[in-house]
């Protein structure tokens, strides 16, 4: 427990040091209400992205096919309204085939998550190559759907998930509070949490304390499927659109999100807490590099760097550590 | 019979005959000799990249960011070359060197800090192509040197088509070849191939035979960064023009290859052979397509379909195997 609030401080104070930075280069532009709304906004689909990484990165694992499966998801709906609705968008029956959309988006996310699964659990590919090779069929699949054209123009219900407010609240930022907390409880109150923990820390001894290794591998990615094809609904509502190769650097970010959060790779550690702090970090740095007008191109470069930085970070504090403890 | 089909690699090669068969069959031009030179000079850029990539995976780790070295590699040597000259050795040295470096700073991260090679190679991927893009304004270079041109259609062996036309055998093709033989004799014969099996195989107990496990991992992804560097030049030999987005995110093609060959990221598993069947298999297959009027937008399915269902076929052999007994693969 200690270990866990020593690290979630250092990440605040990181976060406190941060703003203060930003405030002092550009206070009057970074504080100003609208720009803390747009961030609101931004937020919450890297976030579940997030999310759907860290769990399987909890179990040692990891999952590349988080944002081709997140594309095909928003695919599937974007079709089925568009084919059913037709160009006006505003039907008597907008509301119902909304629904619909967005029920088969799900389940087409659920399955990715099965299908990954399956070839991790019982085929015993490894995480990297099975999703690896997922990540290329579900592209493909979303290339020869679309034959590479953008389908835009949803009804209101499809555009009120990512750009509505209730209460004066981003709707985006519920449906990520109540995933972030559904994630939590998911893994610190069930058995299944549980298990996944102990799996990424030693996976032979958690299969002879009686777990069902392969039951436990199947619901995690599960899971993170469901939780990428949660994010698409918010993408493909915030873009009023779906396309085949959205969000393609997101997937360097929800490593990066994570790892900066304290998840370790190598399976085993990683609180929902410290993943939040990380994408608030993450946030306010890309937004104060965006006000800043710095080059996209050298954007993606700095997030390389600090990934590897807080990777070098981590592993002094291992040593640091580790020596403490035989010492 | 049986044993044949005890070795993957044959099954590779067997889905190899039976395409080429039903392709030759809906279009008799893909069994012609001009079609499969023309196929070998423009797959000799993946066909280098997986040479490095076998070497890597075999190791027991991974690297993505080749696509990135190469790019880098490819434009400092064009720009360098634009402005103070030079010749075909020093095209290849300026690559070389870059890659080289670009790979050392991979290995750097992965042996001396315990990162994980995904996670650092996603890192540098992104790192150098973000600055090269930054540096370079994402400017394309169309101006190369005549001499340069002029190296890209020298043949090495000459024939004539029945139409009158002139074909054979690029020395593209043939730098692909040179560096597979030296890349055979270093996995077969040298200290260091038997290492790099021996590190992917299990790294504690190839260190208790005491090989050198910083330097071997140095070797890799250094050895990964020179191919990348070369492929970076032959890329421009084929294309005759340098563009900073044009690889970035084929990566996984390549990947495709030597995994379709039989290497496992498990580490201490992998072939040349494979490997070359692997690109010689995703070449057959792409070239089919066209061949057979499909639609290119069918590639990344067929591609991922197949990469699923080799990675799945080799993992359960790997079970089965693991079951029965302990074995030690060497080539």
């Amino acid at each position: 427990m200690n270990r866990k609030y020593s690290e979630n401080l250092i990440l605040i104070l990181a976060l406190v040091g941060i703003v203060l930075l930003m405030g002092m280069v550009n206070g009057r532009q970074f504080f100003q209400v609208s720009n803390l709304q747009a961030m609101a906004f931004q937020l919450p689909e890297l976030g579940i992205l997030s999310l759907a990484m860290m769990i399987t990165m909890l179990t040692a694992g990891i999952n590349l096919s988080i944002i081709a499966s997140a594309n095909l998801t928003a695919i599937v709906a974007a079709l089925i309204l568009s084919n059913l609705l037709g160009p006006d968008a505003a039907g008597s029956g907008a509301t119902a085939v909304s629904l619909l959309a967005i029920a088969a988006g799900l389940l087409v996310a659920a399955l990715v998550g099965l299908l990954n699964g399956y070839l991790i659990a019982w085929l015993e590919v490894s995480p990297i190559l099975a999703t690896l090779g997922t990540m290329i069929l579900l592209q493909g699949a979303a290339i020869v759907l679309t034959k590479g054209y953008v389908i835009s123009g949803f009804p209101p219900l499809i555009l009120f998930i990512g750009n509505g407010k209730i209460l004066g609240v981003p709707m985006p930022m519920i449906i990520f509070t109540v995933c972030a907390t559904v994630m939590a409880v998911l893994l610190n109150r069930t058995k299944l949490g549980t298990s996944i923990y102990m799996f990424g820390s030693n996976a032979t001894a958690t299969h002879y304390s009686g777990i069902n290794n392969r039951r436990v591998i199947m619901q995690t990615y599960l899971v993170s499927g469901i939780y990428s094809g949660v994010a698409a609904l918010i993408m493909m509502s915030r873009f009023n659109s779906a396309k085949a190769d959205y969000g393609e650097s997101y997937l360097l970010m929800t490593v990066l999100a994570a790892v900066l959060g304290g998840t370790s790779a190598a399976g085993g550690f990683g609180t929902v807490s410290g993943l939040i702090i990380g994408l608030i970090i993450l946030q306010v740095v890309s937004n104060g590099l965006n006000l800043l007008r710095v080059n996209n191109f050298l954007t993606i470069a700095i997030w390389g760097i600090i990934l590897l930085l807080v990777m070098i970070a981590n592993y002094y504090r291992n040593q640091y550590q580790q020596k403490r403890r035989t010492a | 019979m049986k044993k044949f089909f005890s070795s993957y690699e044959n099954f590779v090669l067997l889905a190899i005959i039976i395409l080429a068969v039903v392709i030759t069959a809906v279009n008799p031009n893909f069994l012609t000799l001009e079609n499969i030179l023309d196929l070998l000079k423009s797959y000799s850029f993946v066909g280098i990249l997986s040479i490095g990539v076998l070497f890597v995976l075999i190791s027991g780790g991974i690297d993505i960011s080749f696509t990135a070295t190469a790019t880098v590699a490819m434009y400092v040597m064009a720009v360098m070359l634009n402005k103070y000259g030079g010749n075909m050795v020093t095209a290849f040295l300026i690559a070389g060197v870059i890659g080289i470096s670009l790979g050392m700073i991979n290995a750097i991260f992965i042996h001396y800090f315990k990162i994980h090679s995904i996670i650092t190679t996603i890192a540098t991927l992104n790192i150098y192509y973000g600055l090269l893009t930054f540096f370079s304004n994402g400017k394309w270079i169309y101006s190369l040197p005549p001499w340069f041109r002029e190296f890209s259609q020298v043949r090495v062996l000459t024939l004539t088509n029945a139409a009158g036309r002139e074909f054979g055998l690029s020395i593209i093709t043939v730098i692909w070849l040179v560096l597979l033989i030296l890349a055979w004799v270093i996995l077969r014969y040298t200290m260091i191939g038997r290492g790099i099996y021996a590190l992917g195989g299990n790294p504690v107990s190839a260190e208790r035979v005491g090989f050198n496990i910083p330097r071997l991992q140095i070797f890799v992804y250094s050895f990964m960064g020179l191919l990348a560097g070369i492929a970076g030049v032959v890329l421009t030999l084929l294309v005759q023009s340098v563009a900073p987005n044009s690889i970035v995110g084929k990566e996984l093609d390549v990947l495709a290859a030597v995994i379709l060959g039989g290497a496992s990221l498990l580490g201490g598993v992998g072939t040349l052979r494979g490997t070359v069947l692997g690109v010689i298999l995703i070449a057959t297959m792409n070239n089919g397509m066209t061949l057979m009027r499909i639609p290119p937008y069918w590639y990344d399915v067929l591609i991922g379909m197949i990469i699923v269902i080799s990675v799945s076929a080799s993992a359960y052999q790997h079970r089965q195997k693991k079951y029965k007994t302990t074995v030690i693969e060497v080539q």
